[in-house]
């Protein structure tokens, strides 16, 4: 039963394998070239014992040549054992040149296996990475980005090193075994069984012996990934390690997570002590068998000297091949898993983008009518809200955490899709326009905004890439960052992120903000973006947007009552349901949220 | 992430280096000889086993005749039992000695960054310094002992081969091993120039992980900039060269293999030819002839081996130097002896003779700068009474936080004093200071645990009843006992499970546990609902009643509570003074409170509160 199963799994396998081999595109037939050429070097590497015994037995020793009839000819041609005799450097040179060729053929599997998985690696990472950009927003949030990370890059190498070294040995192994057994067999059918006895010994052995590997090699590498995690922990928390004096624990429980990885990694190395020194064992006593029943039918006359020697040759040669096999077996569950859990990615439905829809400047009026939205049915997040902005306005929200502020911005920009009730854009559903088209329109600008990791100036223009850097200094003007930037040494030129400036979350918020500027939206949405920037700074910012982009239509989410007085009208959220709409002059008159807030915040002004 | 890893690369060999790294293994020492007398062994075994077949053919074959072919079959099986034992004790030995090194290395690093200060952290992003403590010490313990393991092998191996080569037929075996010289040349070159390209590849490589990051963190904003397709078009430009350079690097592996089989069947050749002809004048055996062209087969494998060992030892070399130069930073801010002695370090702390701190806190004529760069605080002075809260306004570089870290002792004054009741606090250990010393982070970092673990963090001693304490101290009792788990909730890392809200009131209970004398809040600017914000200022407040604290403030209710309000700008107090007193002088600190308020008349308050 057992064996049976095993067949059923590798043909599992070999599904999920081909699905990777697929990425190969063009390269395929490269790749099976590449395999090819490996068993048309085994051939040469096969002729050299063959020469070498034809040379022992026939030409030094004085065993009749046993050659089919063309090869015999061709001796007797050139003289016979006479002539060889004398010309010994001419097997020499046949040898010299049977490796040359054996060795070109090893170079064109290298290079061909190599260009075939490296091609298979740049498409599935490209596809990887393709697939990642156009996932709903909704796949990223519940995504653990260290976890996608590792599927895009080590499993991805696991798969490719598997075709690049590992599989076309198999080719190896099986021209081999294939070649091998046939010489064999036509030299001495009985020699030939006792030399393949080991094969399905080692086969088995390894397939039965890896389970025991896998869950050593797994549970090894559970620990580094904890011990990993820990030293992540520690090193990014180490104000608050050193704050609170906790060192001595710190140390205390690094040293026993270190030892813990030690000792796991070693009870697999250990296991594969066992495993490999067991299994060159058997290796060892199949070359002994071999010797020791091939020197008791030679000395009994029924076998050759060179036989003997081509013998114990191939077995050495037919051994290693074959006990890698085992290992490679191993590395085909590995790669299955790489490769089903890059497909687990893949296989995510991609939003539905581009030349899909309507694609027509917008000039900013904003109807939302009796709009619901729920993540998970029965929870609803936004309930029933109207509201209308007309071009040029602004709109001001308020809401405490989770009452579904930012749940509007992202229906506003289709991030996620409304359930019920409608948004029109100037009049259009909003379902109607293309996604890519309307979030260029409409200005999304983050409470924590991302900075890549390049430049000031390449993160401004990011969505603007041929932007004039006098209108990109305007942008940063208006959003009262042009000055910071100024002071580093480097200005616009000066490198964001680990290699270079680390700014402040006001400064990036900014940043943010003159990055949207520079792409000329009718519509910006700030979401909470303000929040780490001053008061002045604030001030400063939503003046110079009045003077500057009097036609924007603004919506403006914030906690700060300062921020949002000035806009056309305001609008309170509360669990997900509209509470108050109206001007801050008569929001401060009604009692509600906005009132109570804005007393809040001047507080002290009534109590001292 | 790994931007800064692959910098150096050091091409010579540098003894004294790897004296030290072999300081590390001398712990094993035991260890590492048997690995080498196992090594020996195994080599000694390879080198022999050919001899094997040579005795069956001159002592059975060749005669026709069996005796003694028991005792034969013995020995072989004796020696072939040797040597799987022989293999089971080097895997064994050596992954003993890996693991062991690695283990030891890494907990020296580890301490060692225990004990740096902060100034080493900023320069050195954390992705750095995981490199360092994890792929750069496998590279340095795997390549020490497999190492090990293949030069004794190889070496024995060529030795013995070599030999034996000679012993059977000098004539023979200086012609059969004519090529060597030219091979080790040839394998040198091209060993250097594979690791040349793989360095490059593996720089592609972290890139390209850098890149997947940023697509994976930046996802959003990649969405609203709609930057999709441009993403991608990079991306793809970085894969292509990548595949480039990885087929770079293929190519010269394939040609490399070829060209060391072609020499090495010239050498089997050599050994056919000469030998041949001298079988024929009799002038050696078959078993003799058969053993050489076996052993011409068999010297190659190591020379190969050897060369790729001395190609990764260059880049263990490198590892190793950026591992030992982490390990043998001297912390730029040390305890001295004398306070070591009376106060235990910091990762043996000696409470006995601890001094009790009352929290008169005095600045005296500090200057300080990071690294020599221009000058952040200059002549800086500052007295402060147990019990005074004291908050710290102004921009960004104002000098705020220069002030809280150089108090906490994270930094050190450049010139000047800072005296702790009275005397220098380079006087007391480190530890001492943390000890009386509440801290609250900006963004409050919480370690992945439960609740309870987080706020023990300050005192692993505390009690159940002790962490509640804390916790309803600073009202964050009632919403952990609404979670379902209560404190045993768990946090996530970073604890991203919780709202910024909540994370700062655990840092508030955590910070208290230790009922601190000083206290350091670095106040939060991301903005939370303003009923969380309420519940936060009363935690603020009981929190700092009757401590000693410096606040970093942006929140005017906070600064309005302080006794004395400090406004800086370029390193200098530029105003100072209470609440009321700075608004009176209508100065800039007038001017940023004024921006706060819109809805109201501002003089007319200010009017009602200096007339009440």
């Amino acid at each position: 039963m057992r064996p049976f199963l095993f067949c059923l799994k590798v043909v599992k396998n070999m599904n999920t394998i081909m699905t990777a081999f697929n990425y190969m595109k063009t390269m395929k037939l490269k790749y099976l070239a590449a395999v090819l050429a490996v068993g048309i070097s085994t051939i040469f590497l096969l002729l050299v014992p063959l020469v070498i015994r034809i040379t022992i037995d026939s030409v030094i020793g004085t065993e009749p040549l046993n050659l089919p009839g063309l090869a015999e000819g061709f001796s007797q041609l050139t003289g016979g054992r006479e002539y060889w005799i004398t010309s010994l450097w001419l097997p020499a040179l046949l040898i010299i040149i049977l490796t040359l060729f054996r060795g070109l053929f090893l170079y064109w599997k290298g290079r061909w296996a190599a260009e075939a998985a490296e091609e298979m690696a740049r498409n599935l990472r490209d596809e990887l990475f393709q697939h990642l950009q156009y996932l709903s927003f909704s796949y990223h949030v519940n995504k653990d980005t260290g976890d996608l990370i590792q599927r895009c890059t080590s499993d991805l190498e696991t798969v490719r090193r598997f075709f690049a070294v590992q599989l076309v040995e198999v080719g190896r192994a099986i021209f081999m075994l294939g070649i091998i057994a046939g010489i064999m067999f036509y030299l001495d059918p009985f020699m030939t069984g006792i030399s393949l006895l080991v094969v399905p010994v080692i086969f088995l052995f390894s397939y039965i012996f890896f389970h025991r590997v896998r869950v050593a090699f797994r549970a090894a590498d559970e620990a580094e990934a904890e011990l990993s995690t820990f030293l992540q922990e520690n090193l990014t928390g180490v104000r608050v390690v050193k704050a609170f004096a906790r060192q001595p624990e710190e140390v205390k429980t690094f040293i026993a997570k270190n030892c813990r990885h030690r000792d796991l990694t070693f009870r697999l190395i250990r296991l594969l002590a066992y495993f490999w020194s067991f299994s060159d064992f058997i290796c060892f006593l199949q070359i002994g068998l071999v010797l020791l029943v091939g020197t008791q039918r030679a000395a009994a006359g029924q076998l050759t000297l060179g036989t003997l020697v081509v013998f114990v040759t191939y077995e050495g040669m037919l051994l290693w091949p074959v006990r890698q096999a085992g290992r490679i077996l191993t590395d085909l569950g590995k790669s299955q898993v790489a490769v089903e859990r890059m497909q687990q990615i893949l296989n995510e439905p991609r939003e539905d983008f581009r030349q899909l829809g309507l694609q027509k400047q917008i000039r900013g009026r904003i109807e939302v009518r009796n709009l619901s939205f729920n993540y998970q049915p029965g929870e609803p997040v936004l309930e029933n809200i109207s509201f209308t902005v007309q071009p040029g306005e602004t709109l001001g929200i308020l809401g405490s955490t989770g009452s579904g502020k930012s749940t509007l911005t992202y229906l506003l920009t289709r991030l996620y899709d409304y359930q019920q009730g409608s948004i029109k854009i100037d009049g259009r559903e909003l379902k109607e326009y293309d996604r890519g088209w309307i979030r260029q329109q409409i200005g999304l600008i983050l409470q924590e905004p991302y900075l890549f990791a390049r430049s000031i100036k390449d993160n401004i223009a990011l969505a603007a890439p041929e932007v004039e850097s006098s209108e990109l200094e305007r942008a940063a003007e208006i959003a009262a960052v042009h000055e910071v930037v100024s002071e580093f040494d480097r200005g616009y030129l000066t490198e964001v992120g680990e290699r270079g400036v680390s700014l402040s979350g006001g400064q990036k918020q900014r940043l943010s903000i003159a990055r949207t500027l520079v792409r000329n939206c009718p519509v910006m949405i700030f979401d909470d973006s303000l929040s780490a920037v001053d008061t002045k700074t604030d001030l400063r910012i939503r003046q110079a947007l009045k003077n500057n982009y009097a036609d924007l239509t603004k919506i403006i989410i914030s906690h700060r009552i300062s921020t949002l007085a000035s806009s056309d009208q305001i609008l309170v959220l509360e669990q997900g349901k509209i509470v108050q709409l109206g001007t801050h002059q008569e929001l401060i008159k009604e009692p509600g949220i906005y009132r109570r807030t804005w007393q809040l915040q001047n507080e002290e002004e009534i109590v001292s | 992430m790994q931007t800064m890893q692959e910098e150096t690369y050091n091409k010579k060999i540098n003894l004294d280096l790897w004296k030290e790294i072999i300081k590390y293994s001398l712990p094993n020492k035991k260890i590492l000889l048997g690995l080498a007398a196992v090594m020996l062994l195994v080599a000694g075994v390879d080198a022999v086993l050919p001899l094997m077949t040579r005795y069956a053919i001159d002592n059975f074959v060749v005669p026709n005749q069996l005796e003694g072919f028991r005792g034969f079959a013995l020995v072989y099986f004796l020696i072939i039992s040797l040597q799987a034992l022989n293999i089971f004790l080097f895997i064994y030995l050596a992954g003993r000695l890996e693991t062991d090194i690695a283990c030891d290395i890494r907990q020296a690093a580890f301490e060692k960054l225990q004990l740096l200060p902060l100034a080493y952290y900023d320069k050195r992003p954390v992705g750095w310094l995981m490199a360092r403590l994890t792929s750069d010490i496998h590279r340095l313990s795997s390549v020490i002992s497999w190492g090990v393991v293949d030069l004794v092998w190889g070496g024995s191996m060529m030795v013995t081969i070599m030999g034996i080569m000679l012993i059977l037929n000098f004539r023979l075996a200086l012609i059969t091993l004519s090529v060597v010289p030219l091979l080790i040349l040839i394998s040198l070159y091209f060993q250097k120039k594979i690791l040349g390209e793989f360095r490059l590849v593996r720089k592609l490589n972290s890139r390209i992980t850098g890149a997947f990051n940023e697509s994976i963190s930046g996802a959003l904003t990649s969405k609203t900039l709609v930057r999709e397709e441009d993403n991608s078009r990079e991306f793809a430009d970085l894969t292509a060269s990548m595949k480039a350079s990885s087929v770079r690097a293929a190519i010269f592996s394939a040609l490399f293999m070829p060209l060391v089989l072609s020499l090495s069947s010239i050498g089997t050749g050599l050994a056919l030819w000469r030998g041949g002809s001298a079988v024929f004048q009799g002038l050696i055996t078959y078993g003799t002839l058969v053993a050489f062209v076996n052993y011409t087969i068999q010297f190659f494998e190591p020379v190969r081996e050897l060369a790729r060992i001395f190609a990764e030892l260059q880049s263990a070399q490198a590892a190793g130097e950026r591992v030992l130069s982490l390990i043998d930073t001297k912390p730029e801010i040390t305890d001295t002896e004398e306070v070591s002695a009376r106060f235990g370090t910091i990762l043996q702390p000696d409470r006995t003779n601890w001094p009790g701190f009352k929290g008169r806190v005095q600045f005296r004529g500090i200057d300080f700068s990071y690294q020599t760069e221009e000058p952040i605080l200059e002549n800086f002075n500052l007295e402060v009474d147990p019990g005074e809260k004291i908050a710290l306004v102004g921009e960004t570089g104002s000098g705020k936080s220069t002030i809280v870290n150089l108090l906490c002792r994270f930094y050190e004054p450049v010139s000047g004093q800072i005296l702790l009741d009275g005397i220098d606090y380079r006087c007391r250990s480190q530890s001492w200071l943390q000890s009386h010393l509440g801290y609250v982070l900006q963004d409050p970092h919480l370690f992945s645990g439960t609740i309870a673990d987080n706020i023990r963090f300050a005192r692993p001693s505390a009690s159940e009843a002790q962490i509640k304490k804390a916790a309803r101290l600073v009202q964050a009792d009632s919403f952990i006992v609404r979670l379902p788990r209560g404190y045993q909730t768990e946090v996530g890392e970073g604890g991203d499970l919780l709202s910024t809200g909540q994370k700062q009131l655990i840092s508030f209970a955590r910070a208290i546990l230790n009922d601190p004398v000083l206290f350091v809040l670095d106040e939060a600017t991301s903005s939370i609902d303003t009923e969380m914000e309420i519940i936060i200022q009363k935690a603020v407040d009981q929190v700092l009643a009757g401590r000693t604290s410096f606040i970093i403030a942006h929140r005017l209710s906070t600064i309005k509570h302080a006794d004395r309000i400090l406004v800086l700008s370029g390193g200098k107090i530029r105003e100072i003074g209470s609440h009321l007193e700075l608004l009176e002088r209508k100065g800039y600190y007038y001017e940023l409170y004024q921006n706060q308020f819109v809805g109201r008349n501002f003089e007319e308050n200010l009017k009602f509160k200096v007339g009440s």
